[in-house]
């Protein structure tokens, strides 16, 4: 008796056991994500970023090429002319007013491919959850890289 | 006193992010100034980390959705690897995909079977505004057939942009406590029944 309970229950348990035990010596696959972010690969595409020259002039020049490539049609530009007074990019021409809905982007890139100067650039931020509806049209203060950009470590 | 979470920049991003979230850390209870306001955080702090999703795969969100769970990402240190296949036991819905509007009663359905408190998560570019199917066929929004409490763009989002909405939902569930009618049963007092 003492035996079989030995065979049939006993053993099987602690064989599994052993399983768990053998695991633990071996490398975690889990990322602990809220304290540690995988690396993400090279060429993911997440937050929209409107890039500026090194003289802290915008490249866009509000051409409106990314809103007619977009296949959602999740991109609403405004352009208008720049002055010598007020400057805002190197062309005739600056986006007044650039408005990305993100709950409607798919993240494509197509809109970076389109555009003649490399201003607009998908970045590798993914945390872009939120609450409420209205919070998902980025406007271009948001879209707006800061004027100097500091050099980000990798 | 909460710890603070102190993360490390992998990403190249220009946005400030990070500063709100937090895994685990009671910060609702740390923050409360009354004893009803602690009582209220007691089961608000369970519910938080104790949500079983609903099984609501609808398009290619959901492999997203299933990989979340797995052992690369783990959803189970948060509390919500037990993803149940009916909604009686389940307190979160994911909508992971695009919603037909075929589909919309059955969402419907499914939702009011849920029993309160229960909660929404729009998963991805189409479950939250049809993406780029803008027809005649997409529900164009969960919101309109459901409330939603979180939306979570991306096309599909990734493991990791899911994982940030679910912490994120379990930051207002925190700080939503207690409905008004069970805070009414905390308070030590007869309550006035309502002559009909």
């Amino acid at each position: 008796m003492s035996f079989e309970v030995f065979r049939d229950v006993a053993k099987p348990i602690l064989a599994g056991f052993g399983i768990t035990a053998r695991r633990l010596a071996k490398p975690k696959a889990t990322v602990q994500y809220p304290e540690e972010r995988r690396e993400q690969f090279p060429r993911t595409r997440w937050r929209h970023v409107l890039t500026r020259y090194d003289s802290g002039l915008e490249r866009c020049i509000g051409c409106s090429l990314c809103a007619g490539a977009c296949p959602a049609r999740c991109i609403y530009v405004e352009a208008a002319e720049n002055t010598d007074q007020e400057r805002y990019s190197p062309g005739e021409r600056y986006a007044v007013r650039y408005e990305i809905n993100m709950l409607r982007c798919i993240f494509c890139g197509y809109c970076q491919e389109a555009c003649p100067t490399g201003a607009i650039v998908l970045r590798k931020d993914f945390e872009l959850a939120n609450y409420e509806r209205e919070d998902f049209i980025y406007t271009k203060e948001m879209l707006l890289e800061a004027r100097r950009p500091e050099p980000v470590a990798h | 006193m909460p710890k603070r979470v102190e993360t490390l920049v992998l990403h190249d991003s220009s946005t400030p992010s990070f500063g709100d979230i937090q895994k685990g850390g009671s910060v609702v209870l740390a923050n409360s100034k009354t004893l009803g306001d602690l009582i209220a955080g007691v089961p608000a702090q369970a519910r938080a980390h104790a949500l079983w999703p609903l099984t609501f795969g609808l398009a290619c969100c959901a492999i997203e959705m299933m990989s979340t769970v797995a052992a690369r990402f783990d959803l189970a240190r948060f509390g919500s690897e037990a993803f149940r296949a009916t909604p009686r036991q389940a307190d979160v819905m994911i909508i992971a995909g695009r919603l037909s509007k075929k589909m919309a009663p059955v969402l419907r359905q499914i939702y009011d079977q849920m029993p309160e408190p229960k909660w929404v998560i729009s998963m991805g570019a189409c479950a939250s505004t049809g993406g780029v199917y803008n027809n005649y066929a997409i529900v164009q929004g969960a919101d309109q057939v459901v409330p939603v409490d979180v939306y979570v763009p991306g096309c599909p989002p990734s493991p990791d942009a899911l994982m940030y909405a679910i912490i994120k939902l379990q930051n207002k569930i925190k700080h939503q406590g207690l409905k008004p009618k069970q805070m009414a049963l905390l308070e030590l007092k007869p309550r006035e029944v309502e002559s009909v």
